[in-house]
């Protein structure tokens, strides 16, 4: 073979191949045609989908110009990384689910459209509802860039049966008796892994990786990851060294949390009590054991409450960007805000009330929600977001880890981590 | 095809004198249009799928890609720059590097030994070679899970050695343990591959060789190392050149099993290269890092190439 010729051949397969991989992306830019939107969410849970989806359908009746509406579940593990995946790759959903701990990242990057337009536009929408609190973390430059669609307390999920069958005080009665401090709650969740086998309390998606959940249990210390201004390193500040030793000793003297690598299901029944948010309250089967909500117990600092926040925004890229901030809109109305509240607690003054809460919220009664979701909301603290997040939180979590041992230097650890993170926060 | 043309591809037609006018369509071109209209699902997939990805990661590398703001940035060399001042690319390397010869190592031997023992003609073996390559065919990331729950500190492995009266680590939240956890879960899933192959290169060594040795006085130990182990170097050198491809390549099982942990000890190359691109979102030094890894499987594949004239039998 001539090798004039075959380069050639060759050369011209290439160009074909070119040709062809060139049409593949970015044929969808300027579509006019109906819209098809489709909507990331970290929950795959069939009563979350069934109502999003009502919604959706609801919503295309009075707007023909949208021909689906799609909510894709992605594993929340790895939501965040999926999510940004699918935007290198060219596959942008048109309305992302954002979590906290990424919000700084999505705000700050211009991936998000404004929404405040489309908002306060909307028919009977009532913007000033929205509580300015709940909008800070997803605002800039005086923008808002996501709607703050679930602004979730963290509580106390209790298995009731198994505290008593451990002759354990209950966390309500705890509570009427003026004594629900930590000191109270890990001695009950200690005595009752001894008592019965199973774990005690459970920090609900922490597993000695997911770090920011501790959040929930050092800020009844007054501790905190990094100052308010994001600049300066807080682990290794006296009151998180306190909450540390605490929490250490729990894990590994007291046994009231399971230790690393020993994973335990509170909604399986495993554990006598578990620290997560209120979504989650759909994970209770009927037929289930008995269960209360409380709010967290009191750290040395007194009552605290902290809340994990997720918020919905339009990708700028989504070529029906328009219709997607419309669907927003129509999702997040009061109407539909209502509807939703009984799994993402909305960011509605007028509808964070025990009574409203209760009317769509059948498992929970309306005490419990006044105190863990309506009071939760007004005082909590959010879960540490920063710049970077997913960096800092690698290098969090990897010099942490010498921490999870019996005989780990609590404070030297900690001093470690700050070492490791300082110069990322500085950045 | 007509009965003429019996030529080869690649031999050259004899030249035509003359020069008088020919239809373009000769049989030759003919021929060759056929070959490429063959070859051509294939070389448009590889083209598509790996050749311009691969060209496409050098061209990466020399960007600052920020996914979320949709920027792209050239930055020259500042990637390759940025290795060096890396504090994390030592401790990534190390643990690279301890995966790598733990694995060749374990998993080699491993199969070696299976093989042999295997290759005795034994009631139950064929019971055995299925057992053991069975793994071979199971999903990767289920035997990866499973394991995960065996490791567990109140896992299988552990309720085992306590029925015996050990208390077992705490498998993949120690340093040292986690590696070799990760270590024998890539060794178990894969030795059944290496074993087969083994094995099949084992039966090809004739029998005499082994008759004339005993006849003088040879060790079964001597027998191995003098007839086996010479005979077999071509197979050897095959698994060994896969296996270490493939450590270098792990990836589901770290993320399955440690996430990178415990601190960064399980955190190899393509683990770490993964954390860059796809949860830090810095994609220009990810793609960075994969040709540093394209470059060490290179070179180390080059190296056993250069190095079987030393050691394997049939070549010279």
């Amino acid at each position: 073979m001539k090798p004039g010729k075959s380069l050639r051949l060759t050369a011209a397969a290439l160009a074909g191949v070119l040709a062809l991989s060139a049409c593949g992306g970015g044929d969808q830019a300027g579509d006019d045609g109906p819209a098809s939107l489709r909507m990331t969410v970290w929950s795959a849970n069939e009563a979350h989908l069934k109502l999003l989806n009502e919604i959706a359908d609801e919503y295309r009746k009075s707007h023909p110009d949208v021909s689906a509406i799609k909510f894709d579940p992605l594993p929340f593990e790895n939501y965040t990384t999926t999510l940004t995946t699918q935007i290198a790759g060219g596959n942008a959903p048109d309305l992302a689910w954002v979590f906290e701990n990424s919000a700084p990242d999505f705000v700050s990057s211009g991936a998000l459209l404004p929404l405040d337009d489309t908002l306060k536009k909307a028919e009977g929408y009532q913007y000033e509802d929205l509580s300015p609190a709940t909008l800070k973390l997803w605002q800039d430059g005086g923008k808002l860039y996501a709607y703050p669609f679930s602004t979730s307390p963290f509580g106390v999920f209790v298995n009731t049966d198994l505290l008593k069958k451990a002759g354990q005080k209950t966390p309500a009665e705890l509570i009427a008796a003026g004594q629900w401090t930590w000191d109270a709650a890990l001695a009950a969740a200690g005595a009752t892994q001894r008592a019965t086998g199973k774990a005690g309390l459970v920090i609900r998606d922490f597993d000695y990786k997911g770090w920011d959940n501790l959040s929930t249990f050092w800020a009844g210390w007054g501790a905190q990851a990094w100052s308010e201004d994001g600049k300066s390193c807080g682990f290794a500040a006296p009151e998180m060294v306190e909450a540390m030793t605490t929490l250490h000793k729990a894990i590994f003297t007291d046994k009231a949390l399971p230790g690393p690598g020993t994973t335990a299901d509170f909604f399986a029944g495993d554990a006598a009590m578990t620290i997560t948010q209120i979504s989650r309250a759909s994970l209770l089967k009927d037929d289930g054991f008995a269960w209360d909500l409380v709010p967290l117990p009191a750290g040395p600092k007194g009552p605290y409450a902290v809340v994990g926040q997720a918020g919905i925004g339009v990708l700028k890229k989504s070529p029906h960007a328009d219709a997607a901030a419309d669907f927003l809109a129509f999702l997040t109305n009061p109407t539909n805000s209502a509807k939703l509240a009984q799994f993402f607690p909305p960011p509605r003054q007028s509808q964070l009330t025990a009574e409203t809460l209760g009317k769509t919220n059948p498992k929970l009664k309306p005490e419990q929600l006044q105190k863990v979701v309506v009071d939760g909301i007004t005082s909590g603290v959010v879960k540490p977001s920063h710049a970077g997040q997913a960096e800092l939180s690698q290098q969090v979590r990897a010099s942490l880890d010498p921490l999870w041992k019996p005989d780990a230097d609590v404070k030297a650890v900690l001093d470690g981590v700050c070492a490791k993170i300082q110069p990322l926060l500085a950045k | 095809m007509s009965q003429t043309d019996t030529r080869v591809g690649g031999v050259e037609a004899p030249p035509t004198l003359g020069g008088g006018r020919r239809p373009y369509w000769t049989s030759r071109r003919r021929d060759q249009l056929t070959g490429y209209l063959f070859i051509a699902p294939q070389l448009l997939g590889s083209v598509v799928f790996v050749i311009l990805p691969l060209l496409l990661v050098v061209w990466y590398s020399l960007h600052e890609w920020n996914v979320l703001a949709g920027t792209f940035d050239f930055v020259g060399a500042d990637n390759y720059a940025a290795l060096a001042d890396d504090p994390n690319l030592g401790s990534v390397l190390r643990a690279t590097g301890l995966f790598s010869v733990g694995l060749v190592v374990l998993n080699l031997g491993l199969a070696l030994l299976l093989a042999v023992l295997l290759n005795q003609k034994l009631r139950g073996t064929i019971v055995f070679r299925t057992l053991f390559f069975s793994p071979v065919v199971v999903s990767l990331v289920a035997w990866t899970i499973v394991w995960g729950f065996l490791l567990q500190d109140n896992g299988g492995l552990n309720g085992l050695l306590d029925t015996v009266g050990v208390d077992g680590p705490n498998w993949l939240r120690g340093e040292g343990s986690a590696m070799l956890s990760v270590i024998v879960v890539q060794v178990f899933k894969n030795v059944g591959l290496n074993m087969v192959l083994f094995l099949a290169a084992l039966q090809g060594v004739p029998a005499e060789l082994y008759e004339a040795a005993e006849v003088d006085g040879a060790s079964r130990l001597r027998q191995f190392w003098r007839i086996t182990v010479p005979l077999i170097s071509p197979t050897i050198l095959l698994t060994s050149i896969i296996t270490v491809v493939g450590s270098l390549q792990v990836f589901a099982q770290i993320a399955v099993l440690t996430q990178g942990g415990p601190g960064t000890s399980t955190t190899v190359l393509v683990y770490y290269l993964y954390q860059q691109a796809f949860q830090f979102h810095h994609f220009g030094y990810g793609a960075t890092l994969s040709i540093v890894l394209f470059g060490i499987v290179l070179a180390l594949t080059v190296l056993q190439w250069q190095m079987r004239k030393r050691w394997v039998f049939h070549e010279s």
